[in-house]
């Protein structure tokens, strides 16, 4: 390592860092036990009811046998039951709920998302987005004129993950209860019935493991440990390319 | 640079198999354990906090119900005394209403079905995932509670069934939020047919907003307690006395 001589910026707030590592725990807990839930009915549906006799969209054993094999890697507990599955899922699914609507909170009050996760119309044009795909096939991640903001992907994988994966598992999650479905008969409503809500639950989780590879890929080209520091000091330093 | 990359996804790797590997050894700790069983009051908690406890589980029409239904846990009971029972077409069948009430009730099927009914196509939804739409039939529990006179220091409902499993008879319970809900009835007909053995025959229990395993088949005791300590293994079911299976099953 040559003498550091260069800039170190503050980037990210302590209530984002603890949010993304309770976060971060919380999700490998919710993919391993959920897929210990999957097994114990590994067929979809979409519509209200769906059990053996009827038309499954998808089943386990049409998956690619890497699947399966990745799926038994991450299983939580590692030898099948569903009860103590469901307990790691209904709990964390607690702490995931309520960690994302307090992050949120204060994300809003704190100005994190509108100043650095607000998509502009022109961050959307397809010039802008050809430009930044360009940029990420070169392995160059930092607008040098802005270090510290988020490119537009990022943003966009950020936003995505943030507002609609998240939440979406926490809504299709919900309209799976019973007793929810009595009281807030609008999560059937709007998912198209129980078994709509599991496949959606199911196509989100999915959605949210490709993020968690993609961000971790990206985290190591980037210069893993600058960004995991930063995540957990708050300070990075702006790398050289964008310097 | 290179080596440094290797090193955290090494550590990444390493980690994350140390957490799996965890998981499974933190919950044989009884203090981990009892965190992770705290997940189930709080929900329990928070539904009931923040949710009408009277709300009606959704009803669908006659178009939306499952071509087939389903059968799961037991198919038949199988032992002497149901198979005489269902020999004779339950015509010896007495349902026992009994524990904490002051009038204890010994219902047989005919009574059972001149009571005051109620229909309704409500959805199955099976711990595992699955989901079935049928029409249930028959008198409220609430309705039999009531005739039966519950004592003030009853709690719980617990029903007794004709299957065993391990050699003990099947057992569920709820408490009387869900006992005198409008919905849960103690169901004689699936689909206007008579029930049929595979679906808990001569009557099953629908608790409609909890997951299948709490709706007892092949019910042959209703007992009202003030405690489920000392009945089985005092969990409040079978299945949460076996294989830990959260008692509170709305979710």
């Amino acid at each position: 390592m040559t003498t550091d001589t260069r800039h170190v910026i503050k980037r990210h707030a302590v209530v984002t860092r603890v949010w993304h590592w309770v976060t971060a725990i919380t999700m490998f807990i919710m993919i391993g036990s959920g897929v210990g839930i999957l097994k114990a009915h590994p067929r979809f549906y979409w519509g209200r009811y769906g059990a053996n006799f009827d038309s499954a969209w998808t089943t386990l054993d049409q998956w690619p046998g890497w699947v399966v094999t990745g799926l038994n890697l991450i299983t939580i507990p590692v030898r099948y039951n569903l009860a103590i599955s469901r307990r790691w899922h209904l709990l964390f699914a607690l702490v995931l709920s309520f960690a994302l609507l307090g992050f949120m909170i204060v994300s809003l009050v704190n100005r994190h998302f509108q100043r650095d996760l607000r998509v502009k119309a022109a961050d959307l044009a397809p010039h802008a987005v050809a430009h930044d795909v360009r940029e990420h096939l070169a392995f160059r991640f930092h607008d040098s004129a802005r270090p510290g903001a988020y490119n537009i992907l990022q943003k966009l994988s950020y936003v995505v993950t943030i507002f609609v994966l998240i939440p979406l598992m926490i809504f299709t999650g919900l309209a799976m209860s019973p007793n929810m479905d009595a009281a807030w008969p609008w999560l059937l409503e709007i998912f198209g019935g129980r078994q709509s809500a599991r496949s959606i639950h199911f196509i989100a989780a999915s959605g949210l493991v490709l993020f968690i590879i993609a961000h971790l890929a990206l985290v190591i080209l980037a210069g893993a440990w600058n960004e995991v520091r930063s995540m957990i000091t708050g300070r990075w330093r702006v790398p050289e390319d964008a310097a | 640079m290179i080596l440094t990359r290797r090193a955290l996804v090494g550590a990444a790797t390493a980690s994350a198999g140390v957490l799996l590997a965890g998981c499974d050894k933190i919950i044989q700790h009884p203090a981990a354990r009892k965190i992770l069983f705290m997940g189930e009051d709080m929900n329990k908690g928070l539904q009931r906090a923040l949710t009408n406890r009277d709300a009606l589980a959704p009803e669908f029409t006659p178009a939306q119900m499952s071509p087939i239904f389903r059968s799961n846990g037991t198919r038949n009971p199988g032992t002497p005394a149901y198979t005489a029972l269902l020999a004779d077409n339950f015509a010896d069948y007495r349902l026992q209403v009994g524990g904490l009430v002051a009038r204890p009730l010994s219902i047989a099927l005919p009574q059972l079905r001149q009571m005051p009914q109620r229909s309704q196509i409500t959805r199955h939804d099976c711990v595992e995932g699955w989901s079935a739409i049928g029409k249930w039939r028959g008198p409220t529990l609430g309705r039999i509670l009531k005739a039966a006179g519950m004592r003030p220091d009853a709690r719980y409902i617990v029903f007794t069934c004709a299957d065993l499993y391990r050699g003990t008879p099947y057992y569920e319970s709820i408490d009387l939020i869900d006992a005198f809900h409008p919905q849960t009835i103690l169901a004689w007909a699936l689909n206007d047919r008579v029930l049929d053995v595979a679906h808990g025959a001569p009557v099953r229990l629908r608790v409609e907003r909890q997951l299948g395993y709490k709706h007892a088949k092949y019910v042959m005791r209703v007992d009202a307690v003030a405690s489920l300590a000392g009945i089985g293994k005092g969990k409040g079911g079978y299945w949460e006395d076996n294989v830990d299976y959260d008692w509170y099953a709305g979710i």
